[in-house]
């Protein structure tokens, strides 16, 4: 009863039958694998952290640390506390995504639903429309709505308004995608059932389709959030004055000519209010999520 | 209850139409007619006073001398070395995305074990992150005086300068600017394949390297083509990642071209007839993917 020991398993490399070269092995632990991938990660996030670093630097440089400030965010001389252009390039930015997400995200819900449930030689053109905008370079999209809204929208200003334009036709084929995948594995059973039930067809969406839609729509505001944060390509050709500019485009007309890390401030508090709005997606996503898919799962959907 | 289906019908068919209306109505008025607007520009025969092109908004009035002007300065003239360089960093970009992503996202889909959720979250946060501020990163990096060079100076190298129209640089960045999206999307797809395949290959006594080379990547083919074609389209037509990291006309490609064109002179037909012709060529790779995608989705339907 005393020292009972379990047998151990056969340990010596003597014990085994053949010795296995290592490339042979399938059970070998994936150490090169694992190594470029987490090489890669440091090579994709830390040039980031060190830009982050370098809005804190108590110096005009932005390649040699010399010691720990603020004076970026706030007070010196072109700081972004300071400096009306900067802080109103943040104003610019954000705005224009909120604008965003409340026009392209009904937009694009009604589009999915539409184009999902309603079966007919037009509603596939128009699907066959809707994809184009997701393979198109921004470049060419970019510089199509400027010629556009220059020679023949005349009544469209440029700034705000015509960015507006632009960052909706950008996202609002995101949303179609995110939304109709989720429908399409949902079925139509749903509603039809509440149509049975004697429930009007608009009633059908509000009370039945719409709450098990919500994790999908949610999900697309997100990406339409970070898509219109990110552009720079259609800002850059509709921004029309610099007092219009937002951050993308002041960091780019800065990087060049008399950049101080108060750009880097700026770019810190842009990439701030972006992993803002992830964690929000991702809360929201947890408690209202149906099924078995997990939040990540549902960001990464669209590939 | 007859009577009921028919009005259920009635009433959908009008629902659902009305549903897709607004949307598609965005769509053509804010991507069809655009495209068209290009047209006009591109094959418009009179400048205004400023030396400006005047649309042609009736295709019959469409001249094509400074359409063909601009093909025949691609073909041989002075932007064939341009069309030359876009293509050749293009197919650097991508070369290095394969060599990078494929085992980042085989490893993330496939082997990362309890880590995965981690690995994951990390591979996705520079999707997040601005694209300028990730290049704007490189620019502090690479400075005559920034940590890459004073790492190289550990090793003896002499400070080279990086920002001021090296080749390399801009390839490199394209390449740092675009893994993230070219990783994902073959993730999905190498997420998807049956994890019982490889057992079966590995139980018949295959080896790692053959399992990969005859059941891993054949089956992962149409994921890679579809994450290659996804991030050659916006490579092609960048121009900023280039301007940020070089500015040097040595390292001009054409979106820049369109760029200098269209914001910066008068010259809007020839910018226009540059980003026509780019749009042709990538039609073939735009299509090309629409097609699988809308293969894929009648698939699982």
């Amino acid at each position: 009863m005393t020292d009972v020991k379990a047998p151990r398993a056969a340990a010596s490399p003597a014990a085994q039958p053949t010795r296995v070269p290592p490339w042979r092995n399938p059970w070998r632990r994936p150490y090169v694998l694992a190594g470029i991938t987490w090489a890669y990660v440091v090579w994709s996030l830390v040039p980031v952290l060190v830009a982050v670093q370098f809005s804190f630097n108590d110096g005009r440089s932005r390649s040699v640390w010399q010691g720990f400030s603020t004076q970026w965010y706030c007070c010196a001389d072109g700081s972004v506390g300071e400096d009306s252009s900067l802080l109103r390039a943040l104003e610019n930015s954000l705005i224009l995504a909120g604008a965003t997400v409340l026009i392209a995200t009904p937009l694009g819900v009604m589009l999915a639903m539409g184009l999902t449930r309603w079966r007919s030689r037009a509603s596939r053109v128009s699907n066959g429309i809707a994809l184009v905008p997701l393979v198109t370079p921004e470049i060419v999209l970019g510089s199509a709505l400027y010629l556009v809204i220059v020679n023949l929208y005349q009544f469209v200003p440029l700034g705000r308004p015509a960015m507006l334009l632009g960052h909706v036709t950008l996202s609002v084929s995101y949303v179609l995608v995110v939304v109709r995948s989720r429908l399409q594995s949902i079925g139509p059973d749903f509603e039809e059932a509440a149509r049975d039930l004697g429930a009007s067809p608009l009633r059908a969406i509000r009370t039945i389709l719409l709450p098990m839609l919500m994790p999908s729509i949610f999900a697309s505001a997100m990406l339409v959030f970070a898509t219109s944060l990110d552009d720079f390509v259609v800002s850059q050709f509709l921004f029309g004055d610099a007092s219009n500019a937002t951050v993308p485009v002041r960091l780019y007309n800065a990087v060049r000519n008399a950049p101080t890390p108060a750009l880097n401030a700026l770019a810190t508090l842009l990439l701030v209010a972006s992993f803002l709005a992830l964690v929000l997606a991702y809360v929201g996503l947890r408690t209202r999520r149906r099924g078995t898919k997990s939040a990540l799962a549902e960001l990464t959907d669209f590939g | 209850m007859a009577d009921r289906t028919l009005d259920h019908d009635r009433a959908a068919r009008r629902l659902w139409p009305a549903l897709a209306l607004p949307g598609t109505f965005w769509l053509i008025a804010l991507f069809l007619v655009p495209f068209y607007a290009v047209m006009a520009v591109a094959f418009s025969g009179y400048i205004n006073v400023f030396g400006e092109p005047i649309p042609a908004w009736n295709p019959l009035s469409w001249k094509f001398d400074t359409f063909t002007q601009v093909l025949s300065a691609s073909v041989t003239g002075e932007y064939r070395a341009v069309w030359i360089r876009t293509g050749t960093y293009t197919v650097a970009a991508l070369a290095i995305c394969v060599a990078v992503g494929y085992p980042v996202a085989y490893y993330t889909a496939r082997l990362a074990g309890k880590r995965r959720g981690l690995v994951l979250a990390l591979i996705l946060a520079p999707w997040w992150i601005n694209y300028i501020t990730r290049m704007l990163a490189w620019v502090n990096l690479l400075q005559d005086d920034g940590y890459v060079n004073k790492t190289l100076g550990i090793f003896g190298v002499a400070p080279i300068s990086w920002l001021s129209g090296n080749a390399f640089t801009v390839v490199l960045a394209l390449a740092y600017g675009y893994l993230p999206f070219f990783i994902i999307p073959l993730f999905a797809s190498l997420d998807r394949i049956d994890q019982r395949l490889l057992e079966a290959s590995r139980d018949l006594g295959v080896g790692m390297v053959r399992t990969f080379l005859h059941v891993t990547l054949p089956l992962s083919k149409i994921g890679l083509v579809t994450a290659m074609v996804i991030t050659a389209l916006p490579l092609t037509g960048d121009y900023y990642t280039n301007a940020i990291v070089s500015g040097s006309p040595n390292t001009t490609m054409v979106g820049n071209q369109v760029e200098l064109f269209l914001l910066q002179g008068p010259q809007k037909n020839l910018g226009a007839g540059l980003v026509l012709l780019l749009s042709l060529v990538l039609m073939f790779f735009m299509a090309y993917y629409l097609v699988l995608t809308q293969r894929a989705s009648r698939e699982t339907r």
